[in-house]
């Protein structure tokens, strides 16, 4: 991403322009967006003409509108934003008040202009990261277990499912040839195979990991090779020092978290976005168990311990940040931005990484205190109703966001007014 | 006629019709009353459990062949063929261990089942696997077990080593226990390693013993067996004189046949688990096998798949490699269906009674006794054969262990140990077949595990 043109006052109001450059990008655009503010971008409208007689014809023009955003629909396997709302800016094709579904295309320019100082340190936070030119780290990874292996591409900021691989393998039966069984397995490596060449761009990536219980990670790794020599497939061959293989203890895809623990891949992967995110959150979880009056979670407990500036590491799902009115979003930047005044980490994690997803589980928010603070959660009535809203709210979210393991692109990310 | 033009026949046969078609021939037995006039032996299954090496395979490999189920050319064949890849010990595992894969690395990765009898009664054994990565195959035979065989390995070293903090013996206990198996038979293995040493054998007695009774099992249902598995010692025969002096007890064999089944659910809605999808030959393009947990059903029934909502009709029931026209709970049964495409019926799931199916759902509250802590976490969730994500989403309450009392509500962290109630979400990411919903009622055992480890067990709770 590229900022073109900024013009933000010091209170947070104006206007940024941008050029998206990768699929990325539009995760970040999604991020920034808030129902109510304006976007300026090209669209294409189908105009209808009424001539002299009464007979009509429709064509197609290109224009640029500039509309309030009443709905915003994210797909992360294809990194597509769609987003709805009503044009404020009248030209001779559109009428003022009409609607229209702006679907915004990468190198293309848009502007966003935020109202009410929507511009705030996180939402700047969110441009820089997105302009930050240096290298992403990309990598492939594929968990399996007997019979299921969920073929991912883990991004900086985003894990997509890109196929999910489901069959049945014949079981240990009496009276069955041996044979079959080992024609099941072959049949099952193939799918996965097969998955890998369509949905990985193995020479963009820098690491393909294959992760399993017992040996099938191992399995597969020799399958893949055996193939691919027969096949003659001469730049799967020159990868073959990108594929790693490791442990997990299941073939589900949260295993991926337990992935990215591993010493070994830590290794590999030093100082990526998502291994810091993922760190974070293991370290959380191990607070919980060691010391738990220092390991705090959702979000009245936590903005207890951020009044009294006990909070060392701050982590927040940028689903929360996502909210729909500017009053709750504004909670949470206090909370990020009083955290960092006082000297601690405020993480705003992925909610499409399977660390952001297990933060999600637990109401979006957690804390690591730099000393333990006791009976957080003993709260008054009216916050504990509050707290059931907040809930449901993150519930309805959570289910929202399961699809952002879209198999082809059909699922997608609704946030309704 | 070209051949890109050829015509497809019309194969596709009404589900509807084929289902009328099948549930004609239903002969409108009761069952129950079938089972009592049938003189047959009792049936019980039980399975081997034990940490990884402690030679559970070897050990149910030698009971078959003592018993004359598998005969000595087979054995032959499995001595020479271990041998040539220098693995001769492994002989009578190979019995059980039957794929490649299993055989090249020497260890048991599936669930095996065999067949055996005495005078009394009909066995099943479901050969555990011990290794930590395989304990959701565990898990689904421990779910079909009456009782288990504990197998302990009590060479010096090995024996603490499996019995540590992390050794799969204290775990698969503690997983059998919640499955809820109550008579477990503990069969110290490898005894020879330790020169039928009495005081190595009062030792792990002791320990184990005590273990086991932390872990829920009444004293008096438990039992300890010196044994060797390699060279055949107090399995099925009684051990030479004088080379166990100590021990007055029975025999393994022995002690299995002290086991009382435990009572089936004859009376409720027919329920099975399936273990397998399979082709069953040519005659039978559909057959499942598994064990009936409860209820009856005979040829010409209509059945529904659970959580697809598939119905199917029973074309064939075969008990035991026998064609039979009903099967009752306890029976491991093979059910050739019609009606139904193989791809609509996955392993995992629950075939029922279509007047009283369990239900599908995609979050359930639970009971559990949490074996690590427990925060709002993803896991797996284990049922049976059927294994799937979710997350535990709510906590609801802890309890006081000795009164049941409530003593939190809400809590925010459930410590190891403790009792508690929680609600499970089940994954509904798509792709993920059943659209997010697994098949469970009020008093279905769920284990949940994460990050390679059993962090709880319970039943489900209204």
């Amino acid at each position: 991403m590229k900022v073109i043109k900024n013009l933000v006052d010091r209170d947070g109001n104006g206007s940024i322009t941008l050029f998206p450059e990768e699929p990325e990008d539009m995760w970040h655009t999604y991020n920034l967006l808030t129902l109510g503010d304006h976007l300026t971008a090209s669209a294409i409208r189908k105009v209808s003409t009424e001539s002299s007689t009464g007979s009509t014809s429709t064509h197609r023009v290109h224009t640029t509108l500039t509309t309030t955003i009443t709905s915003i629909d994210f797909d992360p396997p294809s990194s597509t934003l769609h987003i709805n709302g009503r044009v404020i800016t009248e030209n001779k094709h559109v009428k003022l008040g009409s609607y229209h579904t702006l679907d915004l295309e990468l190198n293309r320019n848009f502007t966003i202009t935020k109202p009410n100082g929507g511009w705030d340190s996180v939402a700047m936070q969110v441009i820089r990261d997105a302009c930050d030119p240096a290298e992403k780290a990309e990598i492939g990874a594929v968990v399996m277990q007997e019979g299921l292996a969920n073929v991912c591409l883990v991004t900086e900021y985003m894990t997509v499912l890109r196929q999910r691989v489901d069959v049945s393998l014949p079981r240990k039966r009496r009276g069955v040839a041996m044979v079959s069984f080992d024609k099941g397995m072959e049949r099952f490596y193939e799918q996965v195979y097969q998955a890998i060449l369509k949905h990985l761009p193995i020479e963009s990536l820098k690491v393909v990991l294959l992760a399993s219980p017992g040996f099938l990670a191992d399995g597969l790794m020799k399958y893949i090779f055996a193939k691919a020599t027969t096949a003659g497939n001469i730049p799967l061959l020159r990868s073959r020092p990108k594929f790693i293989t490791a442990h997990t203890s299941s073939g589900h895809i949260h295993s991926l978290s337990e992935l990215l623990a591993s010493q070994e891949i830590q290794a590999r992967l030093t100082n990526t976005r998502f291994l810091k995110e993922s760190r974070a959150i293991d370290e959380f979880y191990a607070m919980m168990t060691t010391d738990e009056d220092r390991a705090w979670y959702g979000i009245s407990e936590v903005e207890k311990a951020v009044g009294k500036g006990a909070v060392q590491t701050l982590l927040i799902s940028n689903s929360l940040m996502r909210s729909q009115t500017v009053v709750e979003r504004r909670r949470y930047v206090r909370m990020v931005e009083e955290v960092k005044g006082n000297g601690g980490e405020a993480l705003v994690l992925s909610s499409v990484h399977e660390s952001g997803r297990r933060l999600d589980g637990l109401g979006g928010v957690a804390a690591i205190l730099g000393f333990p603070l006791l009976g957080l959660d003993e709260d008054e009535n009216e916050e504990e109703a509050e707290e059931e809203e907040e809930g449901q709210r993150l519930e309805k979210e959570a289910n929202g966001e399961g699809a952002v393991n879209g198999v082809n692109g059909t699922e997608v990310v609704k946030v309704k007014v | 006629m070209s051949l890109g033009g050829q015509q497809q026949p019309n194969i596709t046969v009404s589900n509807t019709a084929e289902l009328e078609r099948v549930a004609k021939t239903r002969k409108n037995l009761d069952v129950a009353e079938e089972y009592k006039k049938l003189k047959t032996k009792e049936n019980a299954n039980f399975v081997v459990i034990g940490h990884v090496d402690a030679g559970k395979s070897t050990l149910m490999g030698r009971l078959l062949y003592d018993l004359g189920v598998v005969d000595e050319r087979t054995l032959k064949k499995y001595k020479q063929e271990a041998e040539k890849i220098g693995k001769s010990s492994f002989a009578f595992a190979w019995v059980l261990d039957q794929t490649s894969e299993e055989r090249s690395r020497g260890v048991t990765i599936d669930i095996a089942s065999n067949k055996f009898e005495t005078e009394n009664c009909s066995y099943t054994i479901l050969d555990a696997p011990g290794h930590k990565d395989f304990i959701p195959n565990m898990i689904a035979g421990a779910s079909q077990a009456d009782f288990a065989v504990l197998v302990i390995d009590s060479t010096t070293g090995e024996f603490e080593t499996g019995f540590n903090f992390r050794g799969q013996t204290k775990e698969h206990t503690l997983l059998v226990r919640s499955m809820g198996v109550q008579r477990i038979i503990v069969a110290v293995n490898k005894l020879d390693n330790a020169n039928w040493s009495s005081a190595r054998f009062e030792e792990i007695t002791a320990q184990i013993g005590q273990f086991l009774t932390t872990a829920g099992f009444n004293p008096k249902n438990v039992s300890f067996v010196p044994c060797s598995g390699l060279t055949g010692a107090n399995v099925t025969k009684k051990p030479k004189e004088g080379l166990i002096p100590w021990y007055t007890g029975g025999t393994l064999v022995d002690e299995l046949e002290k086991t009382k089944p435990s009572k089936r659910a004859i009376e409720k809605p027919f329920r099975l688990t399936v273990a397998d999808v399979f082709r069953g030959g040519v005659m039978h393009p559909v057959s499942v096998a598994g064990r009936v947990d409860a209820g009856s059903v005979q040829v010409g029934d209509i059945l529904v798949d659970m959580p697809t909502g598939e119905r199917a009709a029973v074309k064939a029931i075969e008990v035991d490699d026998e064609q039979r026209d009903w099967a009752i709970a306890g029976h491991n049964a093979v059910l050739h269906l019609a009606g139904i495409e193989i791809d609509h019926i996955r392993q995992g799931d629950i075939l029922c009674d279509p007047t009283h199916p369990i239900p599908a759902v995609s979050s359930f509250n639970m009971k559990i006794l949490a074996f690590e802590s427990i925060t709002p976490m993803m896991v797996d969730i284990h049922r049976g054969r059927l294994n799937t994500a979710g997350r535990v989403a709510k906590m609801i309450a802890v309890y006081d262990k000795a009164t049941g009392t409530v003593t939190k509500k809400k809590p925010r962290h459930i410590l190891a140990g403790g009792l508690a109630s929680i609600t499970v979400q089940v994954d509904n990411g798509p792709g993920v077949i059943g659209g997010g919903t697994i098949p469970v009622e009020v008093g279905t055992r769920i284990v949940l595990r994460a990050f390679g480890q059993t962090v709880a067990a319970g039943l489900v709770e209204a």
